[in-house]
C-alpha cells in the first residue's frame, strides 16, 4: 500500500529525514518510535502533505501512485489520514458541518452520493458512541476549547467517520490519561482491517499495549536504524534509545 | 463644489427653512439649531488635517451638492431587503428621513412604551426628548453631528419608562433612496431606557445599490440604573452611497449595554461610537464587524470612556478587507483616575484578503486610575496556514477551505447577536458578500 523509498527532506535548511525506506501493506500495523527529534513528526507531515517540509530525494508511493505529487486534500480523499499531533483550534467553524464536508468531500471522490443532514447525523452518532464522545462536542467549534484528551479523541472520531485506508497517527497518545488512551486505542483497533493499514508514531511503548503492532521500526537522526517485532517495543521501553542508537552509529561508521 | 461652498449651502438651506423650522420646532429647539449651524460653518467639513479624520478624506462628501430629497413615499419591496424575515418586532420605517407610517407596523411595546418618530413628538410632546437630545451627542467638536442637529428633521424615539421589559425588539428602518440626483438626509435616533428596563433595538441603514446618497445620522442613547439594552446597527447602503454616524451612548449605574455593529454597505462609511461609563457596575460591549471590497473606505472610531470604578467593557471589532479597499480602526479606551478595578479589554482583527487592501489600526489606552485591568490586542493577516492546512488534510479541497475559514472569521460576530432571524438575516447577507461563498452552505 505505501512504499517509502530514500526519503530525504528538510525544513528550512535543517535536513531532518535522510534516507527512509519503509513498506507497508494493507492489514499492518507498523509502529515508528524514536527520540525527541528523530524524526517521526517529519515523516507523518511529509505523508499528510504539510507544506513547510521540503522532499530533497527520494520516493513515497501510495496505491500506485507517486503520493508526493499530490494535494493534500487529494491524499485525504485516496484514503490518507493524519491524527494530529496538535489539533488544530478553528472558532466559527462548527465540529459537525466540517466533518460532513469533509466526508462528502471523500465521498464524491470516491464516487459515492454525499450524506444529507440526517444520514449524516445518523453516522456520527454511532461513531460517535464508538468512542464515548460527548455528542455535545459536535456542536462546538472545531477542536476549540477542547481538553487534551477530547481533541485526540475528536482525530480518531474524524478517522472513524472518514474510514481512511491508511492511517497515520502522529503521538496520539501524548497529553491522554489512562482511560483515555484505552478509548483512543479502542477507536483504532475497531478500524483495523485486512485492508487498511495503520502507522502509529509514538515517543512511548505504552500505546503500543493497545495497539498491538506488526513491526516496530527505530527512527533515529532521520533514519530507520532498527526494525523488528513488538518485542522491539518493549525491549526500548526496558534499555530506552541509547543502546540502539549506539548500535546505529557503528553500523553507519562500519 | 469647494468647500466654502458647501458650507454656503449648507447656510444658505438652513437660513431658508428657518420660517418652517418656527412652525414646527419647539421653542427650546431653535437656540439649539442656531449654535450647531454656527458650530458646523466654524468647524467645517473635516479634512485629513483633523487627527481623528487623518486616514479618511470625505472631500467627496464636501464636494457634493447633495439635495433634499423629495422622495417620502416608496412600496413595502424597496424596504424588504433591510427587513429581518420572521421577526416579530415594531417596526419605525423612515424614507429619507421621513417616517412613514404606511411602511411602519406595532409589535408587542408593553405599557408606557413610546415608539414613535422626531418629527411628531417635536410637534405634539416635545417634553419627550427635550431632556436628551444634544446631551449624549456633543456638537462642540463634531462638525458633522452640529450638521445633523441643526438639519434633523426626523427620527426614532424610544423611550422605555422604569421597570419595563419591552417584549418585541424594536426595528428601525432608515431607507434611502433617490429619483437620481444625490440627496443627504440626517436621521436623528433618540433611544432612553428607564432604570431597570430591557430593550432591544435594531438600527438598520439602507438603500438601493448604486444610488448616490448621504446619510448623516446620529443616534444617542441613553442607559439607566440596572437597564439592559442590546443595540444592534446594521448599515446595508448602497455600495456609491456616504454613511456618517455617530452613535453616542450614556450609561447609568450597573447598566449592561451590549452593541453589535455591522458595516456591509457604503463607497465610504464612517462610524464614531462612544460609550460614557459614568456610575459604578456598568458592563459595556462594543462589537463590530465590517466588509469592504473595491475601492470602497470603512472607518471605525469607538471610545470607551471609563469615569468610575468597576465596569467592564469589551470590545472585538473584525474587518475583512478584498480589493482595493481601506479600512480604519481607532479604538480609544479611557481609564479616568477615579475609575479603579476597570476592566478593559479590546480586541481588533483584519483579515487582508488581497494585497492592495490596507488597514490602518490603532488601539489607544488612556488610563489614569492605577488598579485597573486593561487589554487591548490587534492582529492583521492573511488565514492561519495551520487551520488551511488542517482542513485540506481531512480532504476539504483549499477553495473551500478559504471560503470556510473567511466565513468563519466574519460570523463569529453575528453569533453573539441573540435574536436568531435577524442572526439568519445577518448570515444571509454575509453569504452574498463573501468571495466564493457558493462553497460553503
Amino acid at each position: 500500500m505505501l512504499q517509502i523509498t530514500n526519503l530525504h527532506a528538510r525544513v528550512d535548511d535543517k535536513s531532518i529525514l535522510r534516507g527512509i525506506n519503509l513498506s507497508v501493506k494493507a492489514g499492518e500495523v507498523h509502529a515508528i518510535m524514536g527520540p525527541n527529534g528523530s524524526g517521526k513528526s517529519t515523516l507523518a507531515g511529509v505523508l499528510a502533505g504539510r507544506d513547510a517540509y521540503e522532499v530533497t530525494d527520494g520516493s513515497v508511493t501510495y496505491k500506485g501512485q507517486d503520493l508526493l505529487e499530490l494535494d493534500p486534500e487529494e491524499r485525504a480523499r485516496e484514503g490518507l489520514f493524519l491524527a494530529f499531533q496538535y489539533p488544530v483550534e478553528i472558532p466559527g467553524v462548527n465540529n459537525a458541518y466540517f466533518l460532513k464536508a469533509a466526508l462528502n468531500a471523500v465521498r464524491t471522490h470516491r464516487g459515492q452520493p454525499e450524506l444529507d443532514a440526517m444520514e449524516f447525523m445518523a453516522l456520527v452518532k454511532d461513531k460517535a458512541k464508538l468512542l464515548d464522545m460527548d455528542s455535545g462536542l459536535l456542536s462546538r467549534p472545531v477542536n476549540e476549547g477542547f481538553s487534551g484528551g477530547e481533541k485526540k479523541r475528536n482525530e480518531i472520531f474524524q478517522m472513524a467517520v472518514l474510514e481512511p485506508t491508511l492511517c497515520v497517527l502522529d503521538e496520539t497518545d501524548s497529553g491522554l490519561d489512562i482511560d483515555a488512551l484505552r478509548i483512543v486505542a479502542e477507536g483504532v483497533n475497531a478500524l483495523r482491517s485486512p485492508d487498511r493499514a495503520v502507522i502509529v508514531v509514538t515517543h512511548y511503548q505504552r500505546l503500543l499495549n493497545y495497539i498491538v503492532p506488526d513491526f516496530v521500526h527505530v527512527l533515529s537522526e532521520g533514519r530507520i536504524i532498527k526494525s523488528g517485532g513488538k518485542e522491539l517495543a518493549l525491549e526500548l521501553e526496558d534499555k530506552g534509545y541509547g543502546w540502539i542508537e549506539a548500535d546505529g552509529a557503528a553500523v553507519a561508521r562500519g | 463644489m469647494a468647500v466654502a461652498e458647501a458650507h454656503d449651502l449648507y447656510r444658505a438651506r438652513f437660513d431658508a427653512l428657518a420660517a418652517r423650522r418656527e412652525a414646527t420646532d419647539p421653542i427650546w429647539l431653535a437656540p439649539i439649531r442656531a449654535r450647531a449651524m454656527q458650530r458646523f460653518v466654524a468647524l467645517g467639513f473635516p479634512t485629513t488635517r483633523h487627527e481623528e479624520w487623518r486616514f479618511t478624506n470625505i472631500a467627496p462628501i464636501a464636494a457634493t451638492a447633495f439635495a433634499e430629497p423629495s422622495i417620502t413615499a416608496v412600496d413595502r419591496s424597496t424596504i424588504a431587503p433591510f427587513d429581518v424575515r420572521g421577526m416579530s418586532c415594531t417596526r419605525l420605517v423612515f424614507v429619507n428621513g421621513h417616517f412613514s407610517e404606511a411602511l411602519s407596523s406595532a409589535g408587542a411595546l408593553g405599557a408606557g412604551v413610546r415608539a414613535t418618530n422626531l418629527a411628531t413628538v417635536l410637534a405634539v410632546d416635545p417634553g419627550l426628548v427635550d431632556p436628551y437630545i444634544t446631551r449624549c451627542a456633543s456638537d462642540e467638536d463634531q462638525a458633522l453631528v452640529a450638521l445633523n442637529t441643526a438639519f434633523a428633521h426626523d427620527g426614532a424615539v424610544i423611550h422605555v419608562p422604569a421597570r419595563t421589559v419591552v417584549p418585541d425588539p424594536i426595528h428601525v428602518i432608515y431607507l434611502s433612496t433617490t429619483s437620481g440626483a444625490p440627496t443627504v438626509s440626517h436621521p436623528r435616533t433618540t433611544i432612553v431606557v428607564g432604570d431597570q428596563s430591557q430593550v432591544k433595538i435594531i438600527e438598520s441603514y439602507g438603500g438601493p445599490d448604486g444610488e448616490v446618497y448621504f446619510t448623516n445620522a446620529v443616534t444617542e442613547v441613553v442607559g439607566g440604573a440596572g437597564s439592559h439594552v442590546e443595540h444592534v446597527r446594521v448599515q446595508r447602503e448602497s455600495l456609491s452611497a456616504y454613511h456618517v454616524a455617530n452613535t453616542q451612548v450614556r450609561l447609568d449605574r450597573a447598566a449592561v449595554y451590549a452593541q453589535h455593529s455591522f458595516v456591509f454597505g457604503g463607497a465610504l462609511a464612517r462610524n464614531d461610537i462612544g460609550a460614557w461609563l459614568g456610575a459604578e457596575g456598568i458592563h459595556c460591549t462594543l462589537n463590530g464587524l465590517y466588509l469592504a471590497s473595491g475601492t470602497r473606505l470603512v472607518d471605525t472610531h469607538t471610545a470607551i470612556d471609563h469615569a468610575k470604578p468597576h465596569c467592564e467593557s469589551h470590545e472585538v471589532y473584525k474587518g475583512m478587507l478584498d480589493g482595493a479597499s481601506r479600512g480604519v480602526f481607532n479604538g480609544k479606551i479611557f481609564v479616568r483616575l477615579d475609575a479603579q478595578k476597570t476592566d478593559a479589554k479590546q480586541t481588533n482583527k483584519v483579515l487582508l484578503l488581497s494585497d492592495d487592501a490596507t488597514i490602518n489600526t490603532k488601539p489607544q489606552l488612556e488610563i489614569f486610575a492605577d488598579d485597573v485591568k486593561c487589554t487591548h490586542g490587534a492582529t492583521v493577516g492573511q488565514l492561519d496556514e495551520t487551520q488551511l492546512f488542517y482542513l485540506r488534510a481531512r480532504g476539504i479541497g483549499e477553495a473551500q477551505a478559504r471560503a470556510m475559514l473567511v466565513h468563519a472569521f466574519a460570523s463569529e460576530v453575528i453569533d453573539h447577536v441573540s435574536l436568531e432571524p435577524l442572526r439568519d438575516s445577518l448570515e444571509s447577507t454575509l453569504l452574498t458578500l463573501l468571495p466564493k461563498a457558493a462553497l460553503i452552505g
